[in-house]
C-alpha cells in the first residue's frame, strides 16, 4: 500500500494542521511516513504545499515524483491547480471552492471551478459554509481533510482521533466543532 | 521503543538533548529555526536547565558555543547556510584551538533559495576549515548522526559540522529515540591553558597538529559506517549518492532492484579508496549530490581523464535548484510520469505582508516622504520588509546580507548620494546594523537608518528580537544625536505625522535614526490567544 498526498492552500490556512491530522493517525496505524513541509518566507501569504507519504513499507525520497500523487487536497481552488503535475491520472482532487484573493491578478472563480471539473476525479466543496454549520467557519481545513477521508488509507476514527487529540488544549467546544466539520466533510463526499 | 514523529531539525534537537549537550545556541534562520525552537519547548530541556535562548546573531552563537567547549561541557549551535558566513571566523578559527567539551555546528542549506539568497554549500566550509562533516540521509540518520558528532569531536578535539538541506530539515518521519540518555558533562577546564591561544607561534603548531589529524579521522569508523559501498552485477555505471539524493536514487530504483554498484556518502572527510574502488569497477560514473558538485569536482580534478563522470559539471544535471525524484530520473534515463499540466489561468501567488503590518504603513510614509528626492536611494535588508521591493511598494533598492542596508547607506553616502537611506527590522539591527551605524556617527554620514521594529524575528516565526525594550538606548549608546532620533507608530492615522518626521531627517545632513515601532500583528495575536501579557 501507498498513499502519495499533496496538500495545498495559502500560508496561514491551516494545511499543517490537516498534515498533524493524518500523521497522527498514521503513526496510529503503524504505517511508515514522511511529510515535506514548507516553513518561512512562503507562509506569509504565499502558496505553500506539503508533500504526505504514506506507506506499509518504508519510504525513500520526502518528495513525491511527477505523476504519483494519489490525492491532492486542497483549501484553495487556484492551489489545487498548482499541483497538477504531480497528480497520477487515477488520482483524486478534492477541493475547497472558496477562492483566497491576495493577489490583483486573481483570475474568475468561476475559470478556475471548471478547470477543476476537467479532472476525471475530483469533489468540490464549499467549505466554509459547511464548517459554519458546524460551528465555525475557521474549522473548514478539517471539512476538506473530512472530504478527502475516503481516498485516506487510514480509517476514518484514526482520523477522529487525531482531531481531538490536535484540538484537545483548545477545549472540548472546539473538539466538538472540528469533529462535526470532518464528519460533515465526509459525509458530502460519500453522498456525491 | 520510543517512537516519534520529528522534522529533521528536531531529531537533531532531540539528538542534542539526548547526547548531553549543556547548550543550544542559535540565531533564527529558515531552515534551521526549528532546532532551537524544539528545544525551548521541551520539557526535558527544561529539567536538565539546558541553556536554550537566541543570540544576537551567528557569530556570537558560535562563540557561545566554544566558549561553553572551553568549560567541558558538550554544546551544539545551529544556523542557516548564509549564518555559516557570519560566524566563518569563529568557526574556521575553532578547528585551531580545538574543542574541550563536543561541539556540533548545524548548518541547513537551502538549495532552491525557498527562503534565503544563495544556494551556498556547507560542505565547502567542512573542508575549508579542516572540520569533519556529516550530511545525514533521513530523520532517523540526523538523529543518530549528532551521538557520532559529538563522540569524534571529543575524540579528536575538533568542531563537528552537520549539514542539512531544507528537504530533511521540514520534512517529518518517525525517529527511535533508542540510544540512552548521554550525562551531561561536569565543568572540566582545558588541560592546556593555553589551548585556545591562537598567537602566530602557537597557531602554527596547532595547524599542523589539525592538518594530521584531519588525515586520521577520516579512517575513524564512525565516519566509516556512514559512507557505505553496495556492489552489483552491472559494470556500465557507477552510481555516487551523496545525503539525501540516495534517496531520490532508491525512489527510482527501488531498494532491493538495483543492480548497478552504489557508494552512499553520508560522513567527510572519507578515504580516497572507496571512490577508487568504485570508478575501479565501472564504465561510467554518475554522481548525485544536492549542493555544489563537492565530490564530482574532486573525481574530475583538472586531470579529468579518466571515466565519463556524469553530473552537475557536465549538465546531466542542472547546476541549480535542489534534487528532486524527476532530476534523478533523467539523469539515470528513466522516464519521468507526467502527471497534468498547470491550467494557464493559473497565478503566482508570492508571500506578501500580513493584513494590517506595521511595515506596510511604514512603507507608505516612506515612499510619500522620498519621492521628492527622485527613485534609487534606499537600501535594505533581509526579514519581512524585503517584501517592500514588490508591486505595489517597489520601495527598496537593495537586500544582500544581514545589516548591509546601513553600510551600503554609508557607502552610497560617502559617493555623493543625498538623501541615502536604509530600511532595517529591530532584530536584523541588533544582529549586524549597530557596527555599521557606528561608522556612520564616527564619520558623521548624511544618512537616515529607518528602525520597522516590530518587537520580534518575524520572517522566521516571531522569535524573540535582541533589540525589544532597549533599541533607543543602543541608538544613543553609539552616538546618534537625540535630537535626530524620532519615534513613531506606524499606523494610517499617524501617516501625515509620519511623512513630516521622514522628511525633516532626509533634509538632516548627519546620521538620523527614525524608529518605527509597532508590535508583529502575527506574535501580537499569539498572545492574544495564548493570553500571556509578555
Amino acid at each position: 500500500m501507498k498513499n502519495d498526498i499533496i496538500l495545498s492552500g495559502v500560508g496561514g490556512q491551516g494545511i499543517l494542521s490537516i498534515a498533524a491530522a493524518i500523521g497522527l493517525a498514521a503513526v496510529e496505524n503503524k504505517l511508515h511516513l514522511k511529510q515535506s513541509e514548507v516553513h518561512g518566507m512562503s507562509q506569509r501569504g504565499g502558496d505553500v504545499q506539503s508533500h504526505f507519504r504514506l506507506s506499509d513499507k518504508p519510504v525513500a525520497s520526502d518528495l513525491i515524483p511527477l505523476g504519483k500523487a494519489d490525492l491532492i487536497i486542497s483549501v484553495e481552488p487556484m492551489e489545487a491547480l498548482r499541483y497538477l503535475p504531480w497528480l497520477s491520472l487515477n488520482g483524486w482532487l478534492v477541493t475547497n471552492s472558496s477562492p483566497y484573493i491576495n493577489i490583483p491578478d486573481y483570475p474568475p472563480v468561476e475559470d478556475l471551478l471548471s478547470e477543476i471539473r476537467k479532472i476525471k476525479n475530483h469533489i468540490i466543496i464549499d467549505a466554509e459554509t459547511i464548517a459554519r454549520e458546524a460551528g465555525s467557519a475557521r474549522a473548514g481545513n478539517i471539512v476538506v481533510l473530512g472530504a478527502a477521508s475516503p481516498f485516506i488509507s487510514v480509517p476514518f476514527n484514526s482520523l477522529e482521533n487525531s482531531v481531538k487529540k490536535l484540538f484537545m488544549r483548545k477545549g472540548e467546544e472546539i473538539v466538538g466543532i472540528n469533529i462535526r466539520a470532518l464528519r460533515a466533510g465526509r459525509t458530502f463526499t460519500e453522498s456525491n | 521503543m520510543n517512537r516519534k514523529l520529528l522534522l529533521g531539525d528536531e531529531a537533531i534537537a532531540q539528538a542534542g538533548i539526548d547526547s548531553g549537550m549543556s547548550g543550544m545556541y542559535a540565531y533564527p534562520g529558515t531552515p534551521s529555526t526549528e532546532i532551537m525552537e524544539y528545544v525551548q519547548s521541551s520539557a526535558s530541556a527544561a529539567e536538565l536547565n539546558i541553556h536554550r535562548e537566541w543570540s544576537a546573531n551567528e557569530k556570537t552563537a558560535m562563540e557561545a558555543a566554544l566558549g561553553m567547549s572551553y568549560t567541558g561541557k558538550r554544546a551544539m549551535v545551529a544556523m542557516k547556510h548564509v549564518g555559516l558566513n557570519v560566524a566563518a571566523d569563529a568557526f574556521i578559527n575553532s578547528a585551531l584551538t580545538g574543542v574541550n567539551g563536543g561541539l556540533v555546528v548545524v548548518s541547513a542549506d537551502d538549495p532552491s533559495m525557498h527562503s534565503s539568497q544563495n544556494e551556498q554549500d556547507s560542505r565547502f566550509y567542512a573542508k575549508f576549515a579542516f572540520v569533519p562533516c556529516f550530511e545525514p540521509t533521513n530523520q532517523q540518520e540526523a538523529y543518530d548522526m549528532v551521538f557520532d558528532a559529538f563522540e569524534l569531536s571529543e575524540k579528536y578535539n575538533t568542531p563537528v559540522l552537520l549539514r542539512i538541506t531544507t528537504r530533511l530539515a521540514h520534512s517529518r518521519s518517525a525517529v527511535e529515540l533508542k540510544r540512552d540518555r548521554v550525562p551531561l558533562k561536569p565543568l572540566l577546564l582545558p588541560a592546556d591553558p593555553l589551548q585556545f591561544v591562537l598567537l602566530p607561534s602557537l597557531a602554527r603548531k596547532k595547524y599542523r597538529a589539525l592538518l594530521e589529524s584531519y588525515e586520521t579521522l577520516r579512517y575513524d569508523a564512525r565516519i566509516a559506517k556512514y559512507n557505505v559501498f553496495r556492489d552489483g552485477k552491472k559494470r556500465e555505471l557507477g552510481i555516487i549518492a551523496c545525503g539525501i539524493a540516495y534517496n531520490y536514487l532508491i525512489e527510482n530504483t527501488g531498494e532491493g532492484e538495483l543492480d548497478f554498484p552504489v557508494l552512499h556518502i553520508a560522513a567527510y572527510p572519507f578515504p580516497g579508496d572507496i571512490v577508487k574502488d568504485i570508478v575501479s569497477r565501472c564504465r561510467e560514473l554518475l554522481v548525485l549530490e544536492e549542493g555544489y558538485p563537492v565530490i564530482e569536482e574532486l573525481m574530475r580534478g583538472y586531470l579529468d581523464s579518466g571515466k565519463r563522470i556524469m553530473g552537475k559539471l557536465d549538465g546531466t544535471i542542472r547546476r541549480d535548484g535542489e534534487m528532486t525524484p524527476a532530476v534523478v530520473a533523467k539523469a539515470l534515463g528513466m522516464p519521468v510520469a507526467e502527471g497534468i499540466d498547470v491550467p494557464a489561468g493559473v497565478r503566482l501567488r508570492p508571500p506578501s505582508f500580513c493584513r494590517g503590518c506595521g511595515h506596510i504603513d511604514m512603507f507608505n510614509a516612506l515612499i510619500e516622504a522620498i519621492r521628492p528626492f527622485g527613485p534609487g536611494r534606499v537600501f535594505s535588508d533581509i526579514g519581512c520588509y524585503t517584501l517592500g521591493a514588490l508591486p505595489p511598494y517597489n520601495a527598496i533598492n537593495s537586500c544582500v546580507d544581514m545589516g548591509a542596508s546601513v553600510t551600503m547607506a554609508v557607502g552610497a553616502a560617502d559617493a555623493g548620494l543625498f538623501p541615502s537611506v536604509a530600511v532595517i527590522g529591530d532584530s536584523t539591527f541588533t544582529h549586524s546594523g549597530m557596527t555599521g551605524l557606528l561608522d556612520a556617527v564616527n564619520k558623521k554620514s548624511p544618512v537616515t537608518i529607518i528602525i520597522s521594529d516590530n518587537s520580534a524575528t518575524g520572517m522566521t516565526g516571531g522569535q524573540k528580537s535582541q533589540a525589544t525594550g532597549h533599541l533607543e538606548k543602543i541608538v544613543a549608546g553609539i552616538g546618534v544625536d537625540p535630537q535626530h532620533i524620532r519615534l513613531m507608530v506606524p499606523l494610517r492615522k499617524n501617516h501625515e505625522e509620519n511623512v513630516r518626521i521622514m522628511k525633516e531627517e532626509f533634509e538632516y545632513r548627519g546620521v538620523s535614526v527614525v524608529i518605527a515601532s509597532r508590535e508583529c500583528i502575527q506574535t501580537a495575536s499569539q498572545r492574544k490567544k495564548s493570553g500571556t501579557s509578555d
